[in-house]
């Protein structure tokens, strides 16, 4: 396969960008003077610069490159996964969640834990989600080298320690405000860079009906081919969408991950931080579009025997995820090569600068000055974020170098986040609804749910049991699986925290006050006008996500 | 660009010079290509579609830049 081929024009958009988000660093260092600036960035974000932000979060090359593979091998069925699979817990977050996590005591998700139940169920909770995201910005890492080289030729280890070096540089200066600012100037890049390929491979293809019709049913529907798992190309029925990927993987990462929850927590205001997750379902569904779209179009292509066109193969089968890179080479000319390999290192950039951002955060919050320094100055803990930024970048580096040595560990990604998301999620959903649930509670439902989840993915990966074993109705993909592993999980834990907290103590009422429901008031949303409640906001939405469904059932 | 550490301009007005900057140089190349074309394997090429995205980025640039030009207290 030949490379892409990089004009003088192209080099210079790299290298503009790249010098900017080193200058966004520099120059954000000066409003960078208390730990909230730094960890987040100073509290003061509008409801639409924190909403972007939460989106570019969720940009993340794994996600785009991944789910427009997923486009290509599956069709529009993949659109499920920014429907179905982020939409319901997105809103929920917003109308629902968001009152309680954000909160002047409260600096991340562990932190909700420990107000709400005590200190050990925090700092189990945060250590699982430290190595969850250097293990994850270290993938990222091992996944950005893999793209550059593979249709770049660029050499592997320069741009490992490079992309790493520029985002330890402007994370390192100014935490999470330079976090967000970099995210915002990704976001309008990776939108500069993606949303053409869907349109010229629409024109390509002779127009969107023509490109549409030329694929089969299969392939353009969302629920009619779902009555049985066999029915449509991944192999999943409707129970698995709605209980499997709409609960138990959806609510997982979009309520729980603090990843994408810090940017929600650097709005203004409590109603901003609420719409802030609502602002961003509305890029979410367009996104889908876009992404799974391109996917759609390498499918279409790849159909026609006139295009010339075709995937990569390794290791002797279709590599799905080099859909976005070939339709770049297939249809930008110079300039916007420039555009479409500046967004692609934006978004491994984008993900890993979240990663190392939220993993400071929880780092020196919720495992250092929780456990090692109690007694921590304002300005110590700049520091040791700081330091904490470098070392999780070095971590990651090396994550990427055992992901080189050990590429199936990409394929555990996803069910390392259920066996921490899953369980975190039912006792933080536990913990702001129902006010009897105790800290002792909540610590055994989320260490025994995260136990079962993994008991559950060894003895899959052992063949000890079938995945129609987890899978009610007998479904028996691979992704099924995980979906009801991730349930499995959910309900386990909920159960333990539940039972265990009909015989321990309970945290006094007075104590949860603004941390759980019907012990909190709302003022501050009701008066505000109607345009400017996140419940009107969020209503569009669910309008939207219902036709898009009835249209393309 | 700052009037003392206290006021800022809006992220947007970054966003805008960002935009401007790559949209000149991906109109420039294919300004530069049009008047001297290469022969280029890739489809519709007749298109031209880096004049008329660096046209858009630059458009866009300036807009989000104008409107966000005054400083906002931090």
């Amino acid at each position: 396969m030949h490379t892409i081929s990089m004009t003088v024009f192209d080099w210079a958009i790299l290298l503009v960008y790249l010098g900017f988000v080193v200058w966004v660093g520099f120059y954000l260092k000066k409003f960078t003077k208390t730990d909230n600036d730094y960890f987040l960035a100073g509290r003061r974000n509008s409801a639409l610069v924190a909403g972007v932000a939460f989106m570019s979060a969720n940009m993340g090359a794994l996600e785009v490159v991944g789910y427009a593979g997923q486009g290509a091998e599956y069709g529009l069925f993949a659109l499920h996964f920014y429907l179905i699979g982020a939409i319901p817990a997105i809103l929920f977050l917003g109308v629902f969640m968001m009152r309680f996590y954000y909160n002047g005591r409260i600096k991340s998700t562990p932190g909700y834990l420990k107000e709400r139940y005590d200190e050990k169920t925090r700092v189990l909770n945060a250590i699982s989600f430290a190595v969850m995201t250097v293990l994850s910005s270290g993938i990222s890492l091992y996944a950005l080298a893999l793209v550059l080289k593979t249709f770049l030729g660029w050499n592997w280890d320069l741009s490992i320690w490079l992309s790493a070096g520029f985002v330890a540089l402007y994370i390192t200066l100014s935490g999470l405000l330079s976090a967000i600012f970099t995210e915002i100037i990704q976001f309008f890049l990776i939108w500069g860079g993606i949303l053409l390929l869907p349109i010229l491979g629409i024109i390509d293809l002779g127009g969107p009906t023509r490109a549409f019709t030329s694929l089969p049913q299969v392939y353009t529907h969302l629920w009619s081919i779902t009555a049985s798992a066999a029915d449509n190309p991944m192999k999943l029925g409707w129970p698995a969408l709605i209980f499997g990927l709409g609960f138990g993987i959806s609510f997982g990462y979009w309520t729980t991950d603090f990843l994408i929850i810090q940017r929600a927590f650097s709005a203004r205001d409590v109603r901003s931080a609420r719409m802030a997750p609502i602002i961003s379902s509305y890029f979410k569904i367009l996104l889908g579009f876009v992404v799974v779209g391109s996917g759609m179009v390498g499918l279409a292509l790849m159909r026609d025997p006139h295009s010339g066109f075709t995937l990569l193969h390794t290791g002797g089968k279709i590599n799905y995820d080099s859909v976005i890179p070939l339709l770049m080479m297939r249809f930008f000319p110079p300039g916007l090569v420039g555009v479409g390999v500046t967004a692609l290192i934006a978004m491994f950039m984008a993900g890993q600068a979240g990663n190392m951002s939220a993993f400071n955060t929880v780092w020196t919050y919720d495992i250092y000055q929780s456990v090692i320094n109690k007694k921590a100055s304002e300005k110590h803990l700049i520091w040791m974020g700081r330091v904490a930024t470098v070392v999780g970048i070095l971590l990651s580096i090396v994550g990427a170098y055992w992901a080189r040595s050990m590429p199936t560990i990409i394929d555990y990604l996803q069910a390392i986040a259920s066996w921490i998301l899953a369980p975190a999620v039912a006792v933080i959903l536990l913990g702001m609804f129902v006010k009897w649930i105790s800290p002792d509670g909540a610590f055994w439902g989320m260490l025994i749910g995260t136990l079962v989840s993994f008991a559950m993915f060894m003895a899959l990966e052992l063949r000890w049991i079938t995945p129609g074993a987890i899978a009610p109705g007998g479904e028996a993909s691979a992704m099924a699986a995980n979906f009801w592993r991730a349930l499995w999980a959910w309900l386990i834990s909920s159960g333990i925290a539940v039972g265990v907290s009909f015989f321990t103590e309970k945290r006094p009422e007075a104590e949860l006050v603004g941390l759980v429901r019907g012990l909190t008031r709302d003022d501050e949303v009701e008066q505000v006008p109607l345009l400017k409640k996140p419940i009107f906001w969020a209503s569009i939405t669910t309008v939207i996500f219902i036709i898009l469904n009835i249209v393309f059932w | 660009m700052i009037d003392g550490a206290t006021q800022m301009k809006p992220i947007w007005y970054f966003v805008g010079w960002v935009l401007i900057v790559i949209g000149v140089l991906v109109l420039a190349a294919g300004l530069y290509y049009l008047i001297f074309p290469i022969d280029l394997d890739i489809a519709l090429r007749g298109l031209h579609m880096n004049i008329w995205w660096g046209a858009v980025l630059v458009l866009g640039g300036a807009l989000l830049t104008f409107f966000n030009r005054k400083p906002v207290k931090v």
